[in-house]
């Protein structure tokens, strides 16, 4: 297929699944906001959201003091916020258009329709009025557009290439969740051991929190089920790491990301296929207590990384056009 | 102008036959039924993104073209004399666009004025003598065909570069068939689903010589085009790849596309960009539409370009008044269909003719299209009339003239209900092995009460055409 079309595919799928987990962060942060807490504390939970999306100088250029209405405002329908959930929704949109060919029918409607009914709903002020239900709305939505995807389109390298585009941009988007901890307490506290305690007792914060951390990627039953177990960080982050079942662990994603990768393989891809094995192979063999010893963020960043590189090898591989050789 | 035909009643107010049966069931429809189709219609054509991108307005800006549920219907047998009319008219445009690139015999015999060819900014010196594939040159070939005075038809120009609109022909069908279906049940109507099947077939069989298995590819200048839509549609009806300048590259006169898995060959382009963009090493240098290298590789007749460069040529207005003499000159007939009667002022005794009489006629500049610069006598004030009479005498060949014609009408919802508003008509015809005429075409129709403008981009709305199968 066209280099620029499987560029727009990918990219495509990239944006919605970002609209997603955004969407996902701000819902579980609206519920953790509501427990008794400090108003420090409760600020510190929205400036964690601008952390874990690289969006804190952007916000802090604009807002002189940080309120919950305008972290909403800036995340969700800010146009000149490209991480914005609006913004990526429209991206989605627009790349959607450029191959609207390459889809099936269903899924181009789909794209189309999500993007017509966004600005419906931001017009009509849902955001203010129940900020929840908006973000219901967008998990809804890029359920519909996965489904649309799976359930209409051949499986061919245009499939292949959004696959790739959702689960690269999801295993950031986990890694980053993960992270949140160390964002929330500005690198002052790593998992081990647990933070300070802070008007509720410390140990049942952590509790929430970790709670919170599992229902934002909806792993808070599934680790009941696992687990048959208290919640405990250390769980918690070897069922969003290491556990390949679990559809948003980072071992799930890149376990998606090599299938996929294998399937749209050319004569320059090797590489990259090297790299993202490496990662899947250290997931699949690795312990939570090597990763906790070394340190959860560090381990994080590390992994952060990786993912970038696997996209810009991704890019470099079959995105930006082949010359002749 | 007040006696314009109507093509669902006859100047006595009955309803003609071929509208009978839809009449009596529009008849039979609540307002609030057919309000509520409409609608939906509106709300159908927003989601599946059918839109045009509007020119002068912020990029991105996409609006809808106005759909009108009343079908413009075409019995059968006016349909069969319209169609043979355009496959002589486009027979003999080709043989003329060949003769005009290779021997010029035409223009020997003195039945077309060799200097309107080679003073024309439209013809292109790039193409004489080359061999195109099997002669084609206007493969896909859109006539706006009108209707005047008593139901006559007449030819109002040829679109032979880059005609648009068959998506909407497709689309209205589509939209009519969802609101609708009952009336399909009790109409015979010819259907037009397949023209991406006939394109696809018409433009495989005029690929380069020796290529058995063609790759067809359908080049756009890219999603902020007017005509995006219809691009990304007809390639995906077709099961070909959308392509822009920027995919292709052309190495040792052969054209490749740049996919995921290396360079593929392209043989047959149909292309729905301009010339002056096509190749930038040829023409506008500034063109980031095009492909470096393409007319090089077209020329060593290595790939087909669909249309041919160079077609403007006999589609330009002040070449439309020869049409009719073409068809004597290389088909020994006499013409189905009539060109309206043209003054070209480009001739003294025409322009004066133009002149004296321009209150009552419409003038259009040459190489214009899409009711762009053009002068509608009746419809204007004194003082355009004699702004737009400076700017013929500044420079009498760039105009041509025409009656006023008072364009058929067919009946269309507007604001205060159902009334009559003025429609054209344009068949797509494609040339290839042979010539295919899908029965259909896309009907415009002005929707400001009187006007006689149906583009798009003036405010014009559509409908779906309906050819009765008997």
């Amino acid at each position: 297929m066209l280099s620029r079309t499987a560029d727009h595919l990918f990219w495509m799928a990239r944006y919605m699944e970002r609209a997603e987990n955004t969407a996902r962060m701000l819902d579980v942060n609206m519920s953790t906001s509501l427990l008794p807490q400090s108003a420090e504390s409760a600020e510190r939970g929205w400036r964690a959201m601008l952390g874990i999306s690289e969006l804190t100088p952007a916000f802090d250029a604009r807002y002189p003091l940080l309120s919950a209405r305008d972290v909403l405002d800036f995340m969700v329908r800010d146009p000149t916020n490209p991480s914005s959930i609006y913004a990526c929704m429209h991206a989605a949109r627009e790349n959607a258009r450029a191959v609207r060919g390459s889809l099936t029918t269903e899924v181009w409607e789909t794209h189309n329709d999500t993007w017509l009914n966004l600005q419906q709903l931001i017009n009509d002020g849902l955001l203010e009025s129940d900020p929840q239900r908006l973000f219901e709305w967008v998990k809804y939505r890029t359920h519909v557009s996965r489904g649309v995807t799976i359930g209409t389109m051949l499986k061919d390298e245009a499939f292949f290439f959004i696959r790739l585009g959702t689960f690269l941009e999801r295993a950031d988007n986990t890694a980053r969740i993960l992270d949140v901890k160390f964002h929330d307490t500005g690198g002052a506290s790593e998992l081990l051991p647990a933070g300070r305690g802070n008007g509720v007792g410390h140990q049942q914060r952590d509790f929430y929190y970790w709670a919170a951390v599992l229902r934002s990627v909806s792993a808070f039953e599934v680790y009941r089920k696992v687990y048959r177990d208290v919640i405990t960080p250390e769980r918690v982050a070897e069922l969003l790491i290491l556990r390949g079942d679990m559809p948003r662990s980072l071992a799930a994603c890149i376990n998606e990301v090599c299938d996929n990768l294998e399937k749209v393989r050319n004569s320059r891809s090797g590489e990259t296929e090297r790299r993202a094995g490496l990662l899947r192979a250290e997931l699949r063999y690795g312990r939570i207590e090597d990763i906790l010893h070394q340190g959860l963020h560090g381990y994080l960043t590390g992994f952060l990384e990786r993912v970038n590189d696997i996209g810009g090898r991704i890019s470099q591989d079959f995105l930006v056009p082949l010359a002749a050789s | 102008m007040t006696a314009a035909f109507d093509e669902m009643r006859a100047s006595d107010g009955a309803v003609r036959p071929h509208y009978r049966d839809y009449d009596a069931w529009l008849s039979a429809q609540s307002p609030k039924a057919m309000g509520d189709k409409r609608a939906e219609a509106d709300l159908v054509f927003r989601r599946v993104g059918i839109t045009f991108a509007v020119y002068g307005e912020a990029a991105g800006t996409e609006r809808l073209i106005p759909f009108d549920v009343i079908p413009r219907i075409i019995p059968a047998d006016e349909w069969r004399q319209l169609e043979a009319g355009l496959r002589q008219r486009v027979r003999a445009l080709n043989m003329f666009l060949n003769d005009v690139y290779h021997g010029q015999e035409i223009l020997r015999a003195g039945k077309v004025p060799a200097e309107l060819i080679f003073r024309n900014s439209q013809y292109r010196p790039e193409m004489q003598g080359i061999d195109v594939a099997g002669g084609i040159y206007a493969h896909i070939a859109g006539i706006d065909i009108v209707r005047a005075g008593a139901g006559e038809y007449f030819v109002l120009e040829d679109n032979l570069r880059v005609p648009s609109g068959v998506s909407y022909m497709l689309e209205n069908r589509k939209m009519m068939m969802r609101l609708f279906p009952d009336l399909f049940a009790r109409n015979r109507v010819a259907p037009v689903a397949h023209y991406p099947d006939v394109l696809l077939e018409n433009l495989r069989s005029v690929a380069p010589q020796g290529v058995t298995d063609p790759v067809v590819v359908v080049l756009t200048p890219g999603m902020y085009n007017s005509a995006y839509f219809e691009h990304a549609f007809l390639a995906q009806q077709m099961g070909v790849e959308l392509v822009e300048g920027q995919d292709l590259f052309v190495q040792d006169n052969a054209v490749f596309m740049r996919t995921t898995r290396g360079p593929q060959r392209v043989d047959v382009i149909y292309r729905r960009v301009d010339d002056d963009f096509l190749d930038p090493l040829v023409f506008r240098a500034d063109s980031t539409l095009g492909v470096p290298g393409l007319l090089a590789a077209y020329r060593a007749g290595r790939v087909t370009l669909a249309n041919a460069i160079g077609t403007g040529i006999a589609d330009d207005k002040s070449v439309y008044p020869y049409v009719p003499d073409m068809i004597r000159f290389y088909l020994a007939e006499n013409p189905l269909l009539a060109n309206v009667p043209t003054y070209k002022c480009r001739n003294r005794d025409e322009l004066e003719a133009t002149l004296a009489r321009l209150p009552e006629l419409v003038v259009k500049e040459v190489h214009n299209a899409g009711g762009y610069g053009m002068l509608v006598g009746p419809a204007s004030t004194t003082a355009q009339i004699e702004g737009y009479r400076a700017r013929i005498l500044k420079d009498p060949a760039n105009f041509v003239a025409q009656p006023t014609l008072a364009l058929s009408t067919c009946p269309t919802y507007v604001d205060a209900g159902i009334a009559p508003r003025h429609v054209d008509l344009r068949p797509y015809v494609l040339s290839g092995a042979e010539i295919s005429i899908v029965p259909g075409g896309l009907t415009r129709v002005a929707l400001r009460e009187g006007s006689l403008v149906v583009n798009s981009s003036q405010g014009g709305g559509t409908k779906d055409t309906w050819v009765l199968e008997r």
